[in-house]
């Protein structure tokens, strides 16, 4: 694919390796603008680990990585400027549990962005109203379900007006029912065409919100494609014994045919 | 039980609980600010301060205060510093008391997680921002306990005060046990102390829930 500038991230022969062990071999991709790409793949394959290079919080090896056009990787750049441009949600929400949820949202665009608090006040509710919580502005995170806190942690990146946005394992500690409000937030971003690069083990999510899909096994990407035909007709033996893994019927057949 | 025993001399307690208050107020502020600059060095891992930071604060901790005092008042003076004894009391409980103070700071600021260090970078704070804005306060209201009972336990080490002459509650006390009403004497000491730590156990627990109740833990 060619460089052109509806990329918004291109990563080039990306290295990362952790002492001996090599986590991402090789690693290049591109992610247009307002494109959804949703990572999927087994524990410790690396996809975590692509998420959070992005921003700067793992140090690579070697490669590149272009946001807008830009190697952020060479450290020329301060990371504080870089992280401006890419938000980031955790698997374990990480609020600020000191500060209400508006003084959660305001510290990025007030602090680092140096913008007006009554302006940037404005936007968080707006985006608080946008994912329910408008009401909840005053209040501090532990006053808040699992879920809720996951969607006041979506805002607060959002807020920073990011041209990108990271999901790392946003549902992976919580509860089944909150998982669909934080899910419906995601597909929404996903409708008004925010560039989102998610990691998930949530097929079902992965293959509703997906523009295209990587699967990832052992730091490369074994598998892309529309997650129509990925997970239809996956065509590597690792995709689809992977994807086996979330199908139960599979179980019953076997044990009958004993 | 003689009451007029203890009419006649509580105006010299009270004087001790005051001159108490000011070195102990004094000392934890000092030591305070010790600790901090001590906990900070060791945190950030500052090369060479930071075996620095470590060495004093096991230095401070593994020595009496009897001992740091001696060595103030009666060994410096022979290499030519002559410090007062109000002096000496003040860098004495300073010192004892950073080091206490510098290990308490020191699990605080190492209870706030490496998650929270990386999701305030995340929004694009600067280290120096992520310190001020994200880590020191939880830091704080983690280590709330335990500065609460560091400052306690300084104020009843100021009661050795006595070995360098400042007339201290322990002091006032010592002398008047001397001419006898022992019981008088061992009443008025006991009520000067309560006196004095009581209300300070009180703020400390006060000040304790409020940075609880401000969110901490969530």
């Amino acid at each position: 694919m060619s460089e052109d500038s509806s990329n918004i991230l291109v990563i080039k022969n990306l290295n990362i390796s952790f002492g001996e062990r090599k986590v991402l071999k090789d690693l290049s991709f591109e992610v247009a603008k307002g494109e959804v790409v949703v990572v999927i793949g087994p524990s410790g394959c690396g996809k975590s680990t692509l998420l959070r290079c992005i921003n700067g919080l793992e140090t690579i090896e070697s490669g590149s990585i272009l946001l807008d056009g830009v190697n952020i990787a060479e450290g020329r750049i301060p990371w504080p400027l870089v992280r401006q441009k890419v938000g980031m949600v955790f698997q374990s929400y990480d609020l600020f549990p000191h500060k209400t949820v508006m003084e959660n949202i305001l510290m990025g665009p007030v602090k680092v962005q140096k913008r007006k608090p009554a302006e940037a006040r404005a936007e968080a509710e707006l985006l608080l109203e946008r994912v329910g919580l408008l009401d909840r502005r005053d209040s501090h995170p532990r006053q808040l379900s699992g879920g809720q806190k996951q969607r006041v942690a979506i805002v607060r990146a959002l807020c920073m007006n990011p041209e990108i946005m990271l999901f790392d394992e946003v549902t992976a500690s919580l509860d089944p029912e909150m998982v669909r409000e934080v899910f419906d937030v995601m597909l929404e971003l996903a409708r008004r065409g925010m560039t989102m690069l998610i990691v998930t083990h949530e097929m079902a999510f992965a293959r509703a919100v997906a523009d295209r899909v990587f699967f990832i096994d052992e730091g490369v990407i074994v598998e892309s494609g529309p997650p129509e035909a990925f997970f239809a007709a996956p065509r590597s033996l690792r995709a689809q014994k992977f994807l086996n893994n979330f199908k139960f019927e599979d179980v019953k057949t076997k044990k009958t045919s004993l | 039980m003689e009451l007029s025993y203890i009419v006649k001399f509580a105006p010299a307690f009270l004087k001790a609980i005051v001159l108490t208050a000011e070195l102990a107020a004094l000392g934890i502020a000092a030591a305070l600010a010790l600790g901090a600059a001590a906990a900070v060095a060791i945190y950030h891992r500052t090369p060479a301060l930071d075996k620095l930071a470590s060495a004093y604060v096991e230095l401070a901790r593994n020595t009496p205060l009897m001992i740091q005092l001696f060595f103030l008042y009666f060994g410096l003076p022979r290499a030519g510093v002559r410090l007062d004894a109000a002096t000496c009391a003040v860098i004495g409980l300073a010192f004892l008391g950073g080091g206490y103070m510098a290990e308490s700071i020191r699990g605080g600021l190492e209870a706030v997680g490496k998650s929270q260090i990386e999701s305030g970078l995340c929004i694009g704070l600067t280290r120096l921002q992520l310190m001020r804005h994200v880590v020191w306060p939880q830091a704080l209201a983690a280590a709330m306990p335990s500065l609460s009972a560091n400052a306690i336990f300084l104020i009843k080490e100021t009661s050795v005060f006595s070995v360098v002459a400042l007339a201290d509650i322990m002091y006032v006390a010592n002398d008047l046990m001397m001419e006898g009403h022992s019981n008088e004497t061992n009443l008025m000491m006991v009520t000067a102390y309560l006196v004095l730590i009581f209300p300070v156990s009180l703020i400390c627990s006060w000040g304790e829930k409020k940075v609880r109740s401000a969110g901490f833990g969530g």
